[in-house]
């Protein structure tokens, strides 16, 4: 899998490329700066572009700047996002076009190295990515509603995970039970929270995030 | 056009008809009462009628205050206030002492000398001007003719003695009104203007009353500072740095243990990681505390957006800005956490279910509006959660109003003077 990377601390991004390197990526360009990641972009072929939100010369939002922009240029173009930061104004700037393939993760999630990679694979996929701290923030503000209220402890980690961009399998997985009862959670919350049922991983997160975001 | 000028005209008459006899009769009279009480001093008596006699003064000029702005658009910056009444035996006479020495008290009295002349003039002129067209045409329409007999009457330079000169005066009359529709609004404006030049506090009073301000502004800002590098300090020394000391001790046993009891130090492996992740989130809210990553990143509107995103009500943002156009940091930070602790006293204290904030941008100032829909009652000034607010803006000439009827709603409104760029 082919990738094009943006990030401006040194450390940090050498640590990333031999990571990617370790599970057999192929680092196609490895970019410290928002010019050098739109030419990259409009350059290479890559099957996801890893991004740092904040990158000189602007050192402000440069990095999602870029990334939004190469996806109006190539729709659907997968774009995971890396951040010291999670704030849901930018998880919805870059849910916003609904094609899928987005992440937006905190930096510190590169800790854990095969939950990264498996965030970077579902990107390049064409699935989403959401860092958890964002969707406990949209559960948090609705922690009121009535809806969520109705949920089972079980189904909240469900929708949680769910709303992280995760397949049933990976959830079946993380929470030790059978796909079959996930698939018995998913269908609950989905009729509690009153969603169209769907298959699609990603038309999937959407609609959950869409009814957390509601009101 | 001709129709709007000759209805400026018109008002500014009638305006200045109204002004006349207060300019006359009342500056007259209080001048009067104040020298009368000064001269009264000596006697004892003047120190009880001066303040009162000033007082009189107080209200008149104010009253003028308002009118220049109502009619003429002219802005007299206010007065001092008054020095307040002592209490004791010597309290009257060091109140009139003080007054004496007042620099607004002559002032006030040069004042009243000048309106009830020429601020009498520029009033009643603007329609004296405009009545020389009836009284002209007065006369040539038959006025003349018992006026001849008594030997002709002088209009203005015209000596009117039969029909021909008669009709003469009636057109000076009309041309003296037209010059009035040119000049009525201006001499108005004429008048207040030295009212201004008279009663206003000079420059050097403006800056003195500046200076105290700015010395005042300058420590509640250092003090905030010194608390802000404190507060930095110690969560940085209790926080993150405490952690990460307890992630290298950790990371020492496991170097010790790693081969004699490898169950052991992966357990304590996973505990330094644990205590990583918490110092880094420590880190964040550290910096989220003191410059938010949104406000760096996107600047004020987004920065708020941000904010109301995060907030447990419904908050409703509007932005008035020009795109991409930013206030200086330091300015941007104060509006910033001011909004920040204002909607988090209205989720806290309010009882609201709905919050809006609107920020927009107009003649020099950056305008920020935090309402909400609950109880009521919050109060602005000393003590309150909102004098932090206040002094947080003080340090940039900015001013907060609160208005919260009990029932609600409250809206506080703040405006700090600034350029964008």
């Amino acid at each position: 899998m082919r990738v094009v990377l943006a990030e401006d601390l040194f450390l940090l991004r050498d640590g990333l490329v031999r990571m990617l390197e370790a599970f057999s990526f192929e680092i196609l360009a490895a970019v410290e700066s928002g010019p050098e990641l739109t030419r990259a972009l409009s350059e290479l072929t890559p099957d996801v572009a890893i991004v740092d939100v904040r990158l000189p010369p602007s050192h402000t939002d440069e990095g999602l700047q870029c990334a939004l922009a190469a996806r109006r240029a190539r729709p659907g173009l997968p774009v995971l996002v890396l951040s010291q930061h999670v704030e849901q104004l930018y998880a919805r700037e870059l849910l916003a076009d609904g094609t899928g393939g987005v992440g937006y993760l905190l930096k510190d999630r590169v800790f854990d190295a095969e939950q990264f990679i498996d965030a970077v694979r579902r990107v390049a996929g064409g699935g989403t990515a959401m860092d958890p701290q964002v969707i406990q923030q949209l559960l948090a503000r609705r922690e009121r509603d009535r809806p969520l209220g109705m949920l089972t402890p079980r189904e909240r980690e469900v929708m949680e995970l769910m709303a992280q961009g995760r397949s049933n399998t990976a959830i079946a997985e993380r929470l030790v039970v059978t796909e079959r009862a996930v698939a018995k959670h998913t269908s609950n919350i989905f009729a509690k929270l009153g969603l169209p049922v769907s298959d699609d991983d990603n038309r999937r997160v959407l609609a959950v995030l869409a009814h957390l975001d509601r009101g | 056009m001709a129709a709007s000028k000759a209805r400026d005209a018109f008002s500014a008459g009638v305006r200045g008809l109204a002004l006349a006899p207060i300019a006359l009769v009342g500056s007259l009279l209080l001048f009067i009462l104040s020298v009368v009480a000064i001269a009264l001093i000596p006697a004892g008596v003047g120190v009880f009628t001066l303040p009162w006699a000033l007082r009189g003064v107080r209200a008149h000029a104010e009253r003028r205050t308002n009118l220049a702005l109502r009619w003429s658009g002219v802005r007299i910056p206010p007065p001092r206030p008054a020095a307040p009444a002592r209490p004791g035996l010597a309290g009257p006479f060091l109140r009139c002492a003080a007054l004496l020495r007042d620099g607004a008290t002559w002032r006030a009295l040069r004042w009243l000398l000048a309106d009830m002349t020429a601020g009498f003039l520029t009033a009643i002129l603007p329609a004296v001007l405009l009545l020389y067209v009836v009284y002209g045409w007065a006369i040539a329409l038959g006025a003349w003719r018992p006026l001849a007999g008594a030997g002709g009457v002088w209009f203005l330079f015209v000596h009117v003695t039969d029909r021909a000169s008669g009709y003469a005066a009636a057109a000076l009359g009309t041309a003296i009104c037209v010059l009035g529709v040119f000049v009525g609004p201006a001499l108005l404006r004429g008048h207040f203007r030295l009212t201004r030049a008279l009663l206003a506090p000079s420059r050097e009073i403006e800056l003195e009353r500046r200076v105290d301000r700015l010395t005042e502004t300058r420590h509640d800002a250092v003090d905030a500072s010194a608390a802000e590098l404190r507060r930095i300090e110690r969560d940085l020394h209790d926080g993150a740095q405490a952690r990460l000391v307890a992630m290298g001790m950790d990371l020492g046993v496991v170097e010790a243990l790693i081969e004699k009891d490898p169950q052991q130090a992966r357990r304590l492996v996973a505990t330094a990681r644990a205590a990583s992740a918490e110092a880094l989130t420590e880190l964040r809210d550290l910096v989220r505390g003191i410059h938010p990553p949104v406000l760096a990143e996107r600047g004020l509107p987004d920065a708020v957006r941000a904010l109301a995103l995060r907030l447990p009500v419904p908050t409703e943002v509007t932005v008035d800005v020009p795109h991409g156009a930013r206030a200086e940091a330091p300015v941007e930070s104060a509006a910033y956490f001011a909004v920040s602790e204002l909607l988090t006293n209205a989720v806290k204290h309010a009882g609201a279910d709905r919050l809006w904030v609107d920020v927009s941008y107009a003649r020099g100032a950056l305008r920020v509006l935090v309402g909400d829909n609950g109880g009521g009652g919050a109060k602005a000034g000393a003590g309150g959660g909102l004098s932090g607010v206040e002094r947080r803006l003080g340090t940039f000439d900015g001013v907060l109003a609160v208005s919260s009827p009990v029932g609600g709603p409250t809206v506080v409104t703040m405006e700090i003077p600034c350029a964008l760029s």
